[in-house]
């Protein structure tokens, strides 16, 4: 294949650029020469930072994806959003007892949740947005949290949601929740702090912090290595 | 649908699943520390001539850095001291925290909870609050906290990863504070993997002896950064987004009182006064040094170091570059991003062209790395010549992925591994049912600026944590051990600024520091036209930048 042939059109905020094909999105608006301050950040799909709405030359759909994971296509049209004005919900999580469910009192407009399915469709991360917010209405606290687990926070779902309902706002207060009150405590690790605050190790600490490299490198080669 | 694979890998992967059923069985053998050295001193990019060069100014005169951070340390202030006003100041607070990744975060609420008032706190950053690579971590954080573990057993596995380069007072410091990190953590409601009753769920890691990572599936750092920016807003702590810092501003005694920022869109500079400051910039991935991929995150440009340095604090270890032996090779759109080391923990093997073992999966990161690349170079530089070899010419090591659903059963992949099933299932590869293509990418800053056990730097005033300071890791880090790291030094640097707050009396600001530095610069001869810090990497199409003018 030549050069051109390996080309594409795209078009970034209508505009159209000849770009090479196989890029991703992020990379092919850089090709282009834009220089990203906006809409990217970890670059690995990590992040959110980077939600992207887009169609496809003869479809009238919108589609969403993260820029720095998608491929860009031929006769794509783009746009990046820059920020998501969502508003997250006032509340500090030691004021919340471990048996509540807060999140109807504290967002709300989860009830007005009309299933239409619009949120799942969104999410770059395939997640079932809406049945966590189903779970939510429920009080299922636990299923909220693992379904929305893999969250980026990218924001695409609440701004496509007609309920405006701010669903990753909604993971993150059930996700807290989860790991602070439901989850089962780690009785281990409880008892190690305690022995760490008591000054348990500061004796073999003191001598290993004293020794030389030499004894150092001749313990280490003795370690014994759990299998 | 069509394979993603060409043919040729797909033969390769034909060998690897030959030999798969007797590797199974077999127990990999670990290196000497003499085998480790021999492969460190001849296939570890930090051991190439060429690749680095002596600073010509200021406090680690003398030392060596690899080129691109040479370039950057020896460099005039991107902003003209003269230009700044800085007796018209935007905002005044006790604690500043530059960066807002996982150690300013966390310094942040470490600082609120020493007694600072939240709206005396600031955080300020370049991108979004959180864009960094404490988002990105996937496999783990290490503690000892489980019965047939202790600090001290940890404390020797940090040294003996570092070769013995460390910081004692630091690495006692890291181990010792762990197990109260976790528990901080949990309490702020942090989802560990745990079994049923509680307990912690933790495999080994590269060069540890206890199985001591603790994970949040394969996105550890997603979801420690989420729950800390969350505590942060909702103790109502404030972050400045898109305001990098370009310069430190100290006052007429010398210590640091505040900082220059500009702001990204509107390119206007705000002056921020502090009692005390704590830099938690992060890393250098984006520079790309040796001309390695990486998987840092966009904002990762060491410009801490710069700051720092100019400022009067010393470096260390900067010598010493990470790389991460399982950067994405294949296919070329996610080159460099990450594989977690996790994967390996979980059983993966890394294999040549003929589907044969050549190192054991878990050796300290810059030994596999190393092993990784004698595998791959040709005969001719020294090497073996057994990468596997992509159609854009890129050269790599398969990782057996299938095992993990041998070992663990099927859907643990797709469930515990979620975020690197979802990188290559975009690409229709399923890493439960076929082995991909790794070869390192630059990924830690194991060294940095220079910091005691408090986190205070040697500059009054100023304070750092994270991957922005060095000493902790030696020279080289450990798996684990940076999520750690940021947490309890962004925790230590935190409160020690609030006790520093508490009593400073900052006198009269200046950016005289750098006026001197630029003139010590001239004084080496050092080209005007090198400016820093970067602040963000340049990926421009060279047409584009061909053709740029700057016109209104
Ligand atoms: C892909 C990946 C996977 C990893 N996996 C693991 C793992 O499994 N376990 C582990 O322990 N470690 C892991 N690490 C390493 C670990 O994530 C980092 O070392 C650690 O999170 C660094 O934290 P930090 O707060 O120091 O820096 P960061 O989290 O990078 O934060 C630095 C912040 O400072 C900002 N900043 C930079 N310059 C400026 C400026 N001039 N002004 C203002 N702000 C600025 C940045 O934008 C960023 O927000 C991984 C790293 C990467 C990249
Ligand atoms: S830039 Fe972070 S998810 Fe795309």
């Amino acid at each position: 294949m030549s050069a051109e042939q390996d080309m594409i059109r795209i078009y970034i905020m209508g505009k159209a650029y000849e770009v090479p094909g196989g890029l991703t999105i992020m990379k092919a608006m850089e090709y282009a020469g834009y220089r990203l301050v906006r809409g990217v950040g970890c670059r690995g799909g990590f992040c959110g930072a980077c939600a992207t709405v887009f169609r496809r030359a003869g479809d009238y759909k919108l589609y969403a994806d993260l820029a720095c994971q998608a491929t860009a296509e031929d006769e794509m049209y783009i746009a990046q959003i820059p920020s998501v004005p969502a508003e997250r919900a006032s509340w500090v999580l030691t004021e919340l007892a471990p048996e509540d469910n807060p999140i109807l009192a504290l967002y709300p407009e989860v009830a007005r949740c009309v299933a239409c399915n619009t949120c799942t469709r969104a999410c770059p991360q395939e997640l079932e947005v809406m049945d966590y917010i189903q779970a939510a209405l429920r009080g299922d606290i636990p299923q909220v949290a693992e379904l929305s687990f893999d969250c980026v926070q990218c924001g695409l779902c609440a701004m496509r949601c007609p309920a405006e309902i701010v669903h990753y706002h909604v993971g993150q207060l059930a996700r807290r929740i989860y790991g602070a009150y439901r989850a089962p405590e780690a009785g281990h690790l409880a008892a190690r702090v305690q022995e760490t605050a008591r000054g348990d190790f500061d004796q073999e600490l003191d001598k290993l912090e004293q020794m030389s490299k030499d004894e150092l490198v001749e313990l280490y080669r003795k370690r014994d290595v759990e299998s | 649908m069509a394979d993603a694979y060409p043919r040729s890998m797909r033969e390769s992967i034909g060998r690897v699943e030959a030999t798969r059923p007797e590797r199974m069985e077999v127990e990999p053998q670990r290196l000497s520390l003499e085998e480790r050295r021999e492969v460190l001193d001849s296939f570890h990019p930090d051991y190439k001539e060429g690749g680095k060069r002596k600073l010509l100014v200021g406090p680690s005169r003398g030392e060596f850095v690899p080129h691109e951070m040479a370039d950057l340390l020896e460099a005039y202030p991107l902003i003209d001291p003269d230009q700044v006003d800085l007796g018209q100041v935007d905002h005044e607070v006790d604690v500043l925290i530059i960066g807002g990744g996982g150690a300013g975060t966390v310094a942040a609420l470490s600082a609120h909870e020493a007694g600072i008032p939240a709206d005396r706190i600031l955080i300020t950053t370049k991108l979004r609050h959180g864009d960094s690579n404490s988002m990105m971590a996937q496999g783990g954080i290490q503690a000892a906290d489980k019965e047939h573990d202790s600090p001290p057993i940890h404390y020797l596995d940090v040294l003996g990863g570092g070769h013995f380069g460390n910081d004692p007072q630091l690495v006692r410091a890291l181990v010792n504070d762990a197990p109260e990190v976790i528990r901080w953590h949990e309490k702020l409601g942090v989802m560990y993997d745990k079994d049923t009753d509680g307990r912690m769920l933790t495999i080994h890691g590269g060069g540890t002896s206890r199985k001591r990572m603790h994970s949040a599936k394969d996105y550890t750092g997603l979801e420690i950064m989420r729950v800390v920016r969350d505590e942060a807003l909702s103790r109502g702590i404030r972050c400045l987004e898109f305001c990098p810092t370009v310069e430190l501003i100290r006052d007429d005694q010398g210590q640091v009182c505040g900082a220059v920022l500009w702001n990204l869109e509107t390119e206007e500079y705000t002056v921020v006064r502090a009692k005390a400051t704590v830099l938690a910039t992060g890393g250098w991935g984006r520079l790309h040094i040796q001309g390695f991929p990486t998987s840092n995150h966009y904002g990762a440009t060491a410009d801490g170091l710069v700051l720092a340095y100019r400022a009067g604090a010393g470096l260390r270890d900067l010598d010493s570059v990470q790389y991460h032996p399982t950067g994405a090779a294949f296919p070329e759109q996610i080159v460099g991003l990450l594989i977690t080391e996790k994967v390996r923990g979980m059983g993966a093997q890394p294999l040549n062209v003929d589907g044969a073992l050549f190192v054991h999966p878990l050796e300290p990161r810059d030994v596999e790395s190393g092993a990784f690349i004698r595998e791959c170079s040709s005969p001719e530089q020294g090497g073996r010549g057994n990468g596997v070899v992509t159609p854009t010419g890129m050269v790599g090591i398969w990782l057996d992925t299938p095992m993990v659903d041998i070992i663990h059963g099927p859907g643990t992949f797709k469930r515990e591994l979620s975020a690197i099933w979802r990188m290559y299932a975009r690409f229709d590869i399923d890493p439960a049912t076929d082995p991909v293509l790794t070869y390192p990418t630059l990924h830690y800053q194991n060294g940095g600026v220079v910091i005691d056990a408090t986190g205070a730097t040697a500059v009054p005033g100023l304070f750092a944590g994270g991957e922005v300071s060095g000493g902790i890791h030696g020279k080289n880090r450990l798996m684990g051990n940076s999520l750690l790291d940021f947490n309890v030094f962004g925790r230590r640097a935190g409160i020690a600024a609030a006790e520093w707050a508490r009593q400073a009396k900052p006198g009269r600001p200046t950016l005289e520091h750098a006026a001197n530095y630029a003139q010590e610069l001239q004084g080496a001869g050092v080209d005007r036209e090198r400016k820093a810090p970067s602040v963000l990497p340049e990926y421009r199409g060279e047409r584009t930048l061909a053709r740029m003018v700057d016109l209104i």
